[in-house]
């Protein structure tokens, strides 16, 4: 019998307006639209599902505590598969991993990945610290702007290290603004120039409004199954060639270094290392901007750049459209949406290029993406390298 | 009235907490490998030992990061923005959160060295505060 192989076969995000659904919903209903939309994209029937993968903020406390659990009942699925897997915005590019893993050793035949927020629609989110127990009893009493607060500090310590300025971060910003002028989905599609950048309000120094990620609503789906039931239903697939997944610590003080993200650098060395090869083999890169220093920081993780180095690789727009290295193509969470955890919007995406149905953004020819979620405070990093062959 | 999150204290941390309130700042000390830690755990996070034992730090350090909160986490915080939040090195080695407090947080800097300024919160609260030294 021939390996298994798994591959990505279908994929869907539930379109917004301003950063909102179109109409009200529920967060259970925003994952069913994107599950019905992606496994049509796929050709599979729903009742196929036998493995479940999900993570999420929603409901919780309450039935979103055990999250595969509740979204099972609601689809009225009974997987022999489940993982809810939760490493911060990362947890869907782990869940690729994951899936992968199951389907090649047979534990399943149809994957489905799903995530949802409603986060803007519920006007849920504000900048307060996590409940201060357990090992937060130690730092949300101190008041750090949470998230951004620890991201801050990273950045802080990144100029201080290396000379990393407010230019280069705003370059990044920039450029993934002129990505999101080219999709029609994108929430920001304005202009928007560095100056703009380091005028826009100084949230948490040295972080201004404009380097941090949008708050929108969001919903995504991803349909993982066999390469050979793929061909049988005549679906282009997109092969999964390499993943790694680590995480360092939540709380800011336990970052072994606030100026190098760790996390992205194990990830990283173990997707390139099972893909077998380099970075000039990757096409398209799709990493997670929560902030643009977590781009900055992950570039240099990934190895793409030296350490210290990540602020003059992306001068000058090189990751913009047209630029040498195309970065965050469908104008990331900085521009296109950002509905808390992100990152399996990065994967839709890097899918869509692939499979070269990415309209005006499309990048020419590409075969291979390179995809990385970061989560928490710099805390996880989750990677896959995807391929068309 | 203290409106501020304040720490859920556990059996864990309750030491640490109680000697906040008596004005000292007390880390975990190695006995095997000879490093503090900071926040208290129960093996030691470099090495795994289990022969921990408290011990007073001189409450003196330097600034490894900071940010100045423009906006604050939270309605609680709303009055007190701007305000510095800081990560520092302690001189024993282990690293934690706090304030800077300072009437000049435009004049804050990476390295800066820095003294503990215990602030009684509440009544059973002190928390372990830093100033320029």
């Amino acid at each position: 019998m021939a390996k298994r192989e798994a591959v990505i076969v279908g994929v869907a995000d539930v379109p917004l307006k301003d950063g909102k659904v179109l109409t009200p919903m529920s967060v259970l209903q925003a994952q069913a639209l994107a599950a019905r939309d992606a496994l049509a994209d796929a050709g599979i029937p729903m009742r196929e599902v036998d493995g479940l993968l999900t993570a999420g903020l929603w409901g919780n406390p309450g039935p979103g505590l055990l999250p595969t659990v509740t979204l099972s009942e609601y689809l009225g699925l009974v997987p022999r598969f489940v993982d809810s897997t939760n490493i911060g915005g990362s947890a869907f590019e782990a869940h690729v991993a994951h899936a992968s893993m199951a389907i090649e050793a047979g534990r399943c035949e149809v994957a489905l990945i799903t995530y949802g927020s409603l986060q803007r629609s519920e006007v849920s989110r504000n900048l307060a610290g996590r409940p201060s127990v357990l090992t937060m009893q130690y730092e949300t009493p101190w008041g750090a702007p949470t998230p951004i607060g620890g991201y801050a500090m990273a950045a802080m310590r990144h100029m201080h290290e290396f000379g990393t300025t407010s230019e280069q971060l705003a370059e990044i910003a920039v450029a993934t603004r002129k990505w999101a002028a080219l999709n029609p989905g994108a929430t920001m599609r304005g202009p928007l120039s560095i100056e703009d950048v380091l005028k826009s309000p100084m949230i948490s120094d040295p972080l201004h409004l404009l380097d941090a990620c949008l708050v929108t609503d969001g919903g995504g789906a991803i349909v993982m199954t066999t390469a050979e039931h793929a061909k049988a239903l005549g679906r282009k697939a997109v092969h999964v060639r390499g993943y790694g997944e680590s995480h360092t610590h939540w709380t800011t003080a336990a970052m072994p270094d606030l100026a190098r993200h760790i996390a992205a650098e194990v990830s990283g060395r173990e997707a390139f290392a099972m893909a077998g090869i380099g970075h000039d083999a990757i096409d398209v890169v799709e990493i997670y901007d929560s902030f643009t220093i977590t781009v900055l920081m992950t570039l240099e993780a990934l190895g793409f750049c030296q350490r210290g180095e990540g602020g003059a690789f992306v001068s000058g727009q090189r990751t913009a459209p047209g630029g040498a290295f195309p970065l965050n193509t469908n104008g990331g969470g900085l521009s296109y949406a950002h509905p808390g955890m992100y990152g399996i919007f990065l994967l839709i995406e890097a899918v869509r290029q692939l499979r070269g149905e990415s309209g005006e953004r499309q990048i020419k020819d590409a075969v291979t993406a390179l995809v990385h979620g970061t989560g928490g405070m710099l805390s996880s990093g989750a990677t896959c390298i995807l391929s068309t062959r | 009235m203290y409106e501020k999150p304040l720490p859920a204290v556990d059996p864990e941390s309750a030491p640490y907490w109680s000697a906040l309130k008596d004005n000292r700042l007390i880390l975990k000390y190695c006995r095997d490998c000879g490093r503090h830690h900071f926040y208290p755990r129960a093996l030691c996070p470099h090495c795994h030992s289990d022969a921990l034992e408290w011990s007073d730090a001189r409450g003196t350090g330097s600034i490894y990061s900071f940010t100045v909160a423009r906006r604050p986490a939270g309605p609680a915080f709303k009055t007190d923005a701007p305000y510095v939040v800081a990560v520092i090195d302690l001189d024993e080695g282990a690293r934690m959160m706090t304030n800077i407090v300072t009437d000049d947080i435009d004049a804050v800097r990476i390295g800066q060295r820095v003294a503990v300024q215990f602030d009684a919160v509440t009544d059973d609260v002190t928390l372990p505060k830093f100033r320029l030294a």
